[in-house]
């Protein structure tokens, strides 16, 4: 065996450059996804029959099936179905924001059940319409108490977005592929991409403890 | 007599096939302090959480202002503005400072700055003699303390009536009275309270009247001279023998 880390040093700036487009990608899909997710959990609790069948047929669909298929799908059927030619990127946030959204729609729903219902009452008595007491009162608590979980949710994400990279997204597995293709070395190069990927897990883990701490301030 | 400012008529109220309050009609006048009593489970808070709407009634009506606010037609949220309420486990919102907890409501609803309710907030405080806790989160509070918050809270929207919900049971026999204390004060200012309580001493001093619930009937309406000298029913003889 004989690894030489010496003959791909000077490619770990490219490798090191698809680091920006995997961290967009994760962030815009958490993003949109928690959006997305906030709205399907309030389909659940709304009592409303047609909008909470949607949201559960919605979570059980995309839970029901690979992350690669819908992936997939999206990237090469939206041309076919709408005549828009989506860009890979854009296929990636579109799937990752509806595929977590199914997940966080159902942690976002137990976390929102399990703020005490006099917090409700109470604001109710102030004369506080539903809607905003939800907004004001009800979803921060949840999401603090949730915090963990959708941190493990950005993980998962961050993680799954090498995925992406099946459909031309030069994102940092994708470049890692790349270095080794051009210089017929394949293990250093992974093991850069491998080892830049934990950095990236442990610093969002790190950073998901400061902030609980910050946030427990209330406490 | 006063206006009426609350009239209840024909209330019922079952969850299930439980019959919880039992065709209840009563009134509640301007400035009045209505205490509440009777048996656990005789139906005193469903009584209370029926008056604002917490708990729809099953039959009867309940109207503010010889409003019926029953009708569904009826904006409750604005009726909710004028009728307070404090709870037995204070629910105050964990994730704001004291003083935020208190301003939320006017900001939001009446649409005041955010220097006029902080102004109006820290006098609120002041009169339950927290101004100093006032960056403070709830969850450094004492129990007593809390719960005057939570009045702080609830007056803040300035309602013609507040409504207690036993709200001196779950606080330590120390801190009890320095609640009682600023409920007192609040008596004499004039505005309307219903307090469901098991304090028979401030139900006996600072009550123009008793109601007294059995299984979910009013079975007693009285001063509370008559009704802690000549209880009429038997069931609020039992009650107050157990009681004092
Ligand atoms: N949401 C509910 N669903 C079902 N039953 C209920 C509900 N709320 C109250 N009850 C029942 O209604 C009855 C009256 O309850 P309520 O809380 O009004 O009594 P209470 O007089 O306030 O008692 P306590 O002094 O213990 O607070 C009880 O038997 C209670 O179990
Ligand atoms: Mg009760």
């Amino acid at each position: 065996m004989n690894l030489d880390f010496a003959r791909i040093l000077p490619d770990i700036p490219f490798i090191l450059s698809g680091v920006p487009q995997t961290l967009l990608f994760t962030f815009s899909s958490v993003f949109f996804g928690l959006l997305l997710g906030m709205l399907l959990s309030l389909f659940k609790i709304s009592g409303i029959k047609p909008l909470y069948w949607f949201a559960v047929a919605y979570t059980s669909v995309f839970r029901g099936t690979p992350l690669l298929l819908q992936l997939s799908l999206v990237y090469f059927a939206t041309p076919q179905l709408t005549g828009y030619d989506i860009s890979a990127l854009q296929a990636g946030v579109l799937t990752f924001s509806l595929n977590s959204a199914a997940y966080m729609s159902e942690t976002i729903r137990a976390g929102i059940q399990a703020v005490d219902k006099g917090q409700t009452e109470a604001a109710l008595t102030l004369g506080v319409p539903y809607p905003q007491l939800m907004w004001d009162i009800v979803l921060p608590q949840a999401l603090k108490n949730i915090l963990p979980a959708l941190v493990n949710e950005t993980i998962s994400l961050l993680k799954d977005s090498s995925l992406v990279s099946t459909i031309g997204v030069v994102e940092i597995l994708r470049s890692a592929q790349i270095v080794g293709a051009n210089k017929y070395i394949y293990f250093e190069p992974l093991i850069i991409a491998g080892l830049i990927y934990y950095i990236l897990v442990m610093g969002l883990t790190y950073t998901a403890s400061i902030l609980e701490k910050r946030l427990r301030r209330s406490e | 007599m006063n206006e009426v400012v609350i009239r209840v008529e024909f209330l019922c109220k079952s969850f299930g096939t439980l019959k919880v309050l039992d065709d209840i009609s009563t009134e509640v006048h301007r400035g009045e302090v209505v205490s509440i009593l009777g048996p656990s489970g005789s139906g005193k808070s469903t009584f209370l959480r029926c008056m604002n709407l917490l708990e729809r009634p099953t039959r009867g009506r309940v109207y503010f202002n010889e409003q019926d606010i029953t009708d569904p037609k009826v904006d409750i949220s604005k009726v909710r503005q004028k009728l307070g309420m404090v709870f037995q486990h204070f629910n105050l919102f964990p994730h704001l400072t004291t003083l935020a907890n208190v301003t939320y409501a006017p900001i939001k609803l009446k649409g005041i700055s955010h220097e006029q309710a902080k102004q109006q907030g820290l006098e609120l405080l002041a009169k339950v003699g927290l101004v100093e806790k006032a960056d403070v989160y709830p969850s450094r509070l004492s129990g007593g303390q809390k719960q005057r918050v939570a009045i702080a809270r609830a007056l803040a929207m300035e309602p013609e009536v507040i409504l207690f919900d036993e709200p001196t049971s779950a606080l330590d026999p120390e801190t009890v009275k320095e609640v009682l204390e600023v409920m007192k004060a609040l008596a004499k200012t004039g505005i309307t309270m219903a307090v469901v309580t098991h304090e028979m001493g401030f139900a006996r001093e600072v009550a123009d009247r008793i109601l007294f619930l059995d299984q979910g009937k009013l079975a007693e309406d009285s001063s509370p001279d008559e009704f802690f000298s000549h209880p009429r029913c038997d069931r609020a003889k039992q009650f107050l023998e157990k009681m004092l």
